[in-house]
């Protein structure tokens, strides 16, 4: 049975997939990743040791959510934050507008969220009339373009500098650049008044302390610093699976987030924010509010077997090493998360059946897994999905077509008889493969149909053994 | 306000607790957790000297410009250099030991961020000058807090942020880097940034640029002491 999320996905897909140009500029991208995340991995005294450890620290949170999460939010209340647990998107944006309205807010900038991505956090406050703009660079060029962002990481990969500078005269009116710098420059001298004019910033989570009650922000550019410092609300969003307990668990976590994530010994600013201005501060907002998000990830956790896909760090290392990924891109997904792990997570947070597809596109290489800092068993949780799928809408002719299979391999005459058959047939088999009357066109039409062997080992063995 | 769903939410993660995570998730932990985690990052020399020179190292690969400064004299003649390269016409910074007779040597119209002042009058600043807690050797990276850097905003606004540090303020590692602040503080303040070489994004085609949102340099003149 299709989906339309199937659907598109298969033609997005498809599309893709032959699209030379998108090929080549995503593996320009990746490769320059590769050498920079080894180069970094390199320096580490035992990277595996490493990423066994940061798969502990984030089991003991994930596993005591409860305990870590009232620690948290009991830590933040304590300094004047002001915490809201959200069941789903929309108490969360409600929340949000919420403040807004009550603020008098007007001008709303935005620093990178996949959580506020998940919930459509930018269209909801839109929908209420807030003008909100994304701060990010990636994220500020796909805004322009009205797309979703890519992927998690890196939320414009996919377009060039001369896509980009296109876009930047239609919507900004700026003269066309040829390099990367001047068209960050133009982004940097737009952005730097809206900095200053907006009254709320909203920012992601990368980490929450659940030890000092800090929220840990991840970033390169200093968007986030910027819009968390200068507005005069803030609100932060993030899921309750981004909890660690200890604060010394991010001496950890961060130099292996910058070397997973973007092949960086640690990205540029990873800032600790505890609550609002104190009495003996000068800057930074006046009200803070922290926004604890479920949205099904209380479902997700109470799938023990793939409990640890909530451990994630949103590294997206697990993209960059897809051979999935790399071939149909960010966007045929459709997900807010791509790649490995968001065909892990997307059916649990958004319905099994409408997004079993994903699970079933991968070549279960495990490269996912391999690379996964906190050693998610991303490739096998695929294939629990693609049982799972089954066993709650069952294929009615599978199982028949498998019992005849079997039926067949136990008697040895029969399929003795059937082997030179297959070799005459192989000729008409060739020919209709992948047209419209070869019933097996699904799987034919895309593989190599291997040759028929002009003896079967049977034979082989007997003719070898009389010689 | 409307009602939050705290009680919700955490009655479905103890519903869902209730059936244990297999042990094969914390494969392989054994070992590993029977270390601290600082075993398996990037190795940190002991002795300061080294400190230093990795510390250089470090971030100088990432783009941030390193002087080292033999006494305070010396340091107030590199801060001048390089307000007379760069034709600084007003800076802001704010009260340091270390930092204030060098800045005040510059005679520029100058801004202090520890005490009221606003975004507007910031923002036109060619750079901003401040201390820090430390300097951490592993990543090539220095710690600020809002009482160390005069305020949230000051290394992060200006185009250029000079850093003045002393050599006696490095430490190892990020783990080290928390413990200094506690020691200092207390408890961990409202507000801590890890600062690792000059704002930069990669978000064009993967191409390095610096100077995205933040500064587009940062130098740290690092006084032997």
């Amino acid at each position: 049975m299709s989906t339309i999320q199937s659907r598109q996905f298969h033609h997005d897909a498809e599309v893709l997939t032959h699209d030379l140009r998108h090929r080549s500029l995503i593996q320009k991208a990746l490769g320059g990743y590769y050498v920079k995340r080894d180069e970094q991995k390199a320096k580490f005294t035992d990277w595996q040791s490493a990423r066994a450890s940061a798969a502990a620290a984030k089991y003991e949170a994930v596993n005591h959510l409860d305990k870590y999460l009232i620690e948290f939010t009991d830590k933040l209340a304590a300094r004047g934050t002001k915490v809201f647990w959200a069941a789903d998107g929309p108490e969360a944006s409600g929340y949000i507008a919420e403040v807004a309205r009550k603020a008098g807010v007007r001008r709303i900038i935005k620093s990178k969220t996949m959580t506020g991505e998940e919930i459509h956090l930018a269209q909801a406050l839109e929908k209420e009339g807030y003008h909100v703009v994304e701060s990010d660079l990636g994220e500020f060029i796909v805004q322009l373009r009205e797309e979703p962002p890519y992927h998690i990481v890196f939320p414009s990969m996919h377009l060039t500098r001369g896509e980009i500078s296109d876009t930047f005269e239609k919507k900004l009116g700026s003269q066309p650049a040829d390099t990367p710098e001047e068209l960050t420059m133009i982004a940097r001298d737009v952005m730097r008044k809206k900095y200053c004019e907006a009254d709320m910033g909203i920012s992601g989570a990368n980490f929450a302390v659940a030890e000092t009650g800090h929220i840990s922000i991840t970033e390169n550019e200093g968007n986030a610093r910027l819009s968390t410092t200068l507005p005069r609300v803030l609100v932060t969003i993030v899921g309750i699976e981004k909890v660690v307990p200890k604060l010394d668990d991010l001496a950890l976590l961060l130099p292996m987030l910058a070397t997973s994530g973007s092949g960086q010994n640690m990205t540029c600013y990873n800032t600790l924010l505890g609550g609002p201005r104190e009495t003996d501060e000068t800057d930074g907002p006046v009200e803070y509010h922290v926004v604890l998000l479920d949205n099904q990830r209380t479902t997700l956790l109470a799938d023990a077997e793939q409990r640890d896909s909530l451990h994630c760090i949103r590294c997206g290392a697990c993209l960059n090493v897809c051979p999935i990924f790399k071939n149909v891109g960010g966007h045929s997904y459709g997900t807010t998360y791509q790649g490995p792990i968001g065909s892990v997570i997307t059916p649990h947070l958004r319905g099994l059946q409408s997004w079993k597809h994903l699970s079933f596109a991968s070549s279960l290489c495990g490269a996912c897994t391999e690379t996964c800092p906190v050693k998610i068993d991303l490739h096998h949780h695929l294939l629990q999905n693609r049982r799972n799928a089954i066993a709650q809408k069952f294929v009615w002719w599978e199982k028949p077509i498998f019992a005849g299979f079997a039926w067949f391999m136990r008697r040895p005459m029969l399929y003795r008889f059937a082997a030179p058959l297959l070799r005459l047939g192989d000729p008409i088999l060739r020919m209709i493969r992948g047209q419209l009357i070869d019933p097996a066109r699904m799987w034919t039409a895309t593989r190599d149909l291997p040759k028929a062997p002009p003896q079967s080992f049977k034979e082989f063995w007997r003719t070898r053994n009389a010689r | 306000m409307p009602a939050d769903s705290r009680e919700k939410i955490l009655r479905r993660i103890r519903e869902a607790l209730a059936v244990p995570a297999p042990k094969r998730h914390l494969a392989g932990a054994g070992q590993a957790v029977s270390h601290p985690p600082q075993d398996w990052l990037p190795p940190v020399p002991r002795s300061s000297e080294e400190l230093v020179a990795l510390f250089e190292k470090n971030s100088t690969d990432l783009k941030t410009v390193v002087h080292r400064c033999a006494d305070r004299a010396a340091l107030a003649s590199v801060l001048a250099l390089i307000a007379r390269e760069e034709g600084w016409k007003s800076i802001a910074t704010h009260n340091f030991d270390i930092g204030n007779a060098a800045v005040s040597a510059l005679g520029l119209p100058t801004l202090r961020t520890d005490q009221p002042y606003t975004s507007a009058e910031l923002e036109p600043c060619d750079a901003g000058i401040s201390g820090c807690d430390c300097l951490v050797a592993q990543t090539g990276g220095i710690v600020v807090t809002a009482a160390s850097a005069g305020g949230r905003a000051l290394s992060v606004l200006p185009p250029h942020h000079v850093l003045i540090a002393t050599t006696s303020q490095m430490v190892g590692d990020l783990a080290d880097a928390f413990a200094v602040v506690r020691e200092r503080y207390g408890e961990v303040p409202s507000f801590l940034s890890f600062i690792t070489g000059p704002s930069r994004t990669g978000d064009i085609e993967r191409i390095l640029v610096l100077g995205a949102h933040g500064p587009k340099k940062l130098t740290v003149l690092l006084l032997t002491e």
